[in-house]
């Protein structure tokens, strides 16, 4: 049952190693779970868990491996103790790792394991350790077990699966929700140092060599700080499909305006789809209208782009030449060669789809652009791969 | 064992700071086991107080060290004061030849190289470079370090208390969390809300307090605020409230001293809009939704 925890948790994605599974044995074997499940919930929860955007998936997992527990608390140390006894089955596992574990999985652990469980079902009867009033009363109290004598009684269990099954943490996931905050997170990584500009930072070691060349008399040797050297063109899509996805794109917008560290960022609108003109504001009007030609020609490819669009339009705004759907935008060249070119002149180029990512391949237009551009959700994790993908290793 | 068991119970939290459940067995697990406590919550939560409460509250002197974005993880074990040494080289300012006068040792190192138990503070480490976290690793896993000019090694005496808080603005390595009991200080419903008013303003009216905490948390229920208002500043909104003597009747139609728990200034207008089209503010719990009627 304690392996399905932790399975169960790295099958949720959650990156859980067997140190944080050693750092919580540790813990157990001390007696800190109290013989509760509740703090057994909050004690594995703080020793597996590093993010709060994981609680929601380890509250599901907590709640699948642990459901039915209540009165039967004996099953769980069966399959412990069934476990610890042939640690072996346990995959991946160096030989010191191994060591480590056939210490901790001595038979004192076990008895430390069972002693608290049984030390708790006695006191439980008084009462003194398990949320104090229920000592007052011996028929129980607030719904606990009024005999109150087997461990892990339905009240304790309850309690911890009722947490559990609360999924409150909900909001925190990064793969549905976020707010402006946590994109800023995801897109910190948008980041490429480099020394260049005025010398105003001291550079000690040189400083050193060069004083000694200089039989002591010092010589104070100055360096650029470094600095991000990150420059950002953006082209977000606006109106008609993409207006349900108002919200997240001003967050986005407001986030990436908040980037400070970028060296310079321009975003730029269009509607659809990219034919000949961009605009630099979102009402779109011509007076806004910067050619896109003029982009390509003086932004070098090492500009990082970044279009956010949901891709979905109809197939002659992208394949057909005059395809665009503002009238004073008649472009002869169609989209898709636009849409060509960009990724073509820019080393690095991602495409952000604010639409769920199954919806993607039931467009056609959409599978067309993720064959020019690699394709990400937004969300702060598809947002955290296209940054990397935009200044990562190349794979 | 029973020691460990009275070892494990130390920390239960100090007048001036109210701990949930969950946050005092995370730290005294993090006692326990010597490993260190990395908080992460909302701005405003109190992270950094809880740092000062435990000290109190274990009875252990405090070091911070506060990150800020140019801090290097060497700083926090020495600095070695070079530029004073070449310094006092060119013009005579002491003996130049003892290197360890010019090693000062930072917030770390003075946590190992005490003789007592310290719990050490540091502050914000996703202010940091991404790397920082990791250049601490093996200084916090073996609280050891060797200065490397004199050849010192400073080992911990008493391993030292090590919290650690962080913003969330930067993701922290996993190496580095791998190391860490981690605990999310979750923003306080409403019961826990009212004690931790409790004791900033002990002597709230009933009443008040209920349409304050309405208030706040459907402002906080606002899907389009930019910045939501935290604890901190629902206790300078209701010292704001409290000497304009403001009651209750008046609260329930009104928001008074707005700019006390919004920031921005997209998230102020919009509530002064809401306010002009004579929006109605929840003036009970029954109207926040199901989470606020448990």
């Amino acid at each position: 049952m304690f392996l399905d925890l932790f399975y169960g948790l790295r099958d949720e994605g959650i990156p859980v190693a067997l140190q944080e599974w050693m750092t919580l044995l540790e813990a157990v074997k001390r007696g800190m779970h109290g013989s509760s499940l509740l703090r057994f919930y909050h004690l594995a929860r703080a020793c597996l868990v590093k993010s709060e955007t994981f609680y929601d998936a380890y509250d599901r997992v907590f709640a699948r491996v642990f459901k039915g527990v209540e009165g039967r608390f004996d099953d769980v140390t069966d399959e412990v103790l069934e476990w610890l006894a042939e640690p072996k089955n346990f995959p991946n596992l160096t030989p010191e790792e191994l060591a480590a574990l056939e210490r901790l999985s001595s038979d004192e652990l076990m008895r430390r394991f069972l002693e608290t469980l049984a030390e708790q079902s006695e006191r439980h009867d008084g009462g003194d350790k398990w949320v104090g009033t229920g000592g007052r009363s011996p028929y129980g109290h607030g719904g606990q077990h009024p005999t109150g004598i087997r461990v892990g009684g339905p009240g304790r269990s309850r309690s911890a699966m009722k947490v559990a099954e609360d999924r409150k943490f909900r909001d925190y996931r990064t793969d549905v929700a976020m707010d402006v905050r946590q994109m800023r997170v995801a897109l910190k990584r948008l980041r490429q140092l480099t020394r260049s500009g005025l010398a105003t930072e001291l550079d000690l070691d040189e400083t050193i060599d060069e004083t000694c060349r200089n039989a002591g008399e010092i010589e104070m040797v100055f360096r650029p700080p470094k600095k991000n050297d990150i420059r950002l063109l953006l082209l977000m899509d606006v109106g008609g499909t993409m207006d349900p996805y108002y919200e997240p794109m001003s967050q986005l917008l407001t986030a990436l305006h908040d980037e400070r560290g970028l060296r310079e960022f321009r975003p730029y609108y269009f509607h659809n789809c990219i034919y000949d003109h961009v605009y630099s504001r979102a009402r779109l009007t011509r007076a806004d209208a910067v050619p896109t030609g003029e982009l390509l020609r003086s932004l070098d490819e090492r500009w990082k782009l970044l279009i956010v669009g949901d891709a979905a339009m109809h197939p002659s705004e992208l394949l057909e030449g005059h395809g665009g759907i503002n009238p004073h935008n008649t472009s002869p060249t169609p989209g898709i060669t636009w849409l060509q070119r960009l990724a073509g002149h820019f080393a690095r180029a991602v495409w952000i789809n604010p639409d769920a990512q199954p919806l993607w391949d039931h467009t056609y237009t959409t599978r067309l652009v993720q064959r020019l551009f690699p394709m990400f959700h937004l969300s702060v994790d598809g947002l955290a791969s296209a940054v990397q993908a935009l200044v990562g290793a190349r794979v | 064992m029973a020691a460990q068991q009275d070892d494990f119970h130390r920390f239960t939290g100090t007048a001036g700071y109210i701990a949930s459940a969950p946050l005092v067995d995370a730290v005294n697990c993090s006692v326990a086991l010597e490993r260190p406590l990395l908080i992460k919550g909302e701005p405003g939560t109190g992270k950094t107080l809880l740092a000062r409460h435990v000290a109190e509250g274990l009875g252990m002197p405090m070091l911070s060290w506060h990150i800020k974005s140019t801090s290097k993880a060497a700083d926090g074990l020495y600095v070695y004061d070079t530029v004073q040494r070449l310094n006092d080289s060119r013009f005579g300012g002491g003996d130049v030849s003892d290197i360890r006068r010019y090693i000062k040792l930072g917030p770390l190192g003075e946590a190992f190289a005490a003789t007592t138990r310290h719990v050490l503070l540091i502050d914000e480490v996703d202010k940091a470079d991404l790397e920082f976290p990791n250049d601490l690793l093996r200084e916090l896993d073996e609280m050891r370090f060797t200065v490397i000019e004199t050849g010192d090694e400073i080992a911990a005496k008493e391993r030292p208390v090590v919290i650690i808080t962080s913003n969330n603005e930067k993701e922290l390595p996993d190496a580095f969390l791998r190391r860490c009991i981690f605990h999310y200080i979750e923003f306080p419903d409403a019961q826990l809300m009212k004690k931790i008013v409790a004791v900033h303003h002990p002597n709230l009216d009933a009443a008040l307090l209920d349409q304050v905490l309405i208030k706040f948390y459907w402002l906080r229920e606002q899907s389009e605020l930019r910045k939501k208002p935290s604890t901190s500043e629902l206790i300078d909104w209701i010292s704001a409230l409290l000497r304009a003597g403001i009651t209750h009747e008046q609260l329930a139609a009104h928001i008074p001293f707005i700019g006390a728990l919004l920031k921005k200034e997209q998230d102020a207008e919009a509530l002064i809009r809401f306010d002009q089209k004579s929006g109605r503010y929840p003036t009970d719990w029954k109207e926040l939704g199901p989470r606020y009627n448990q």
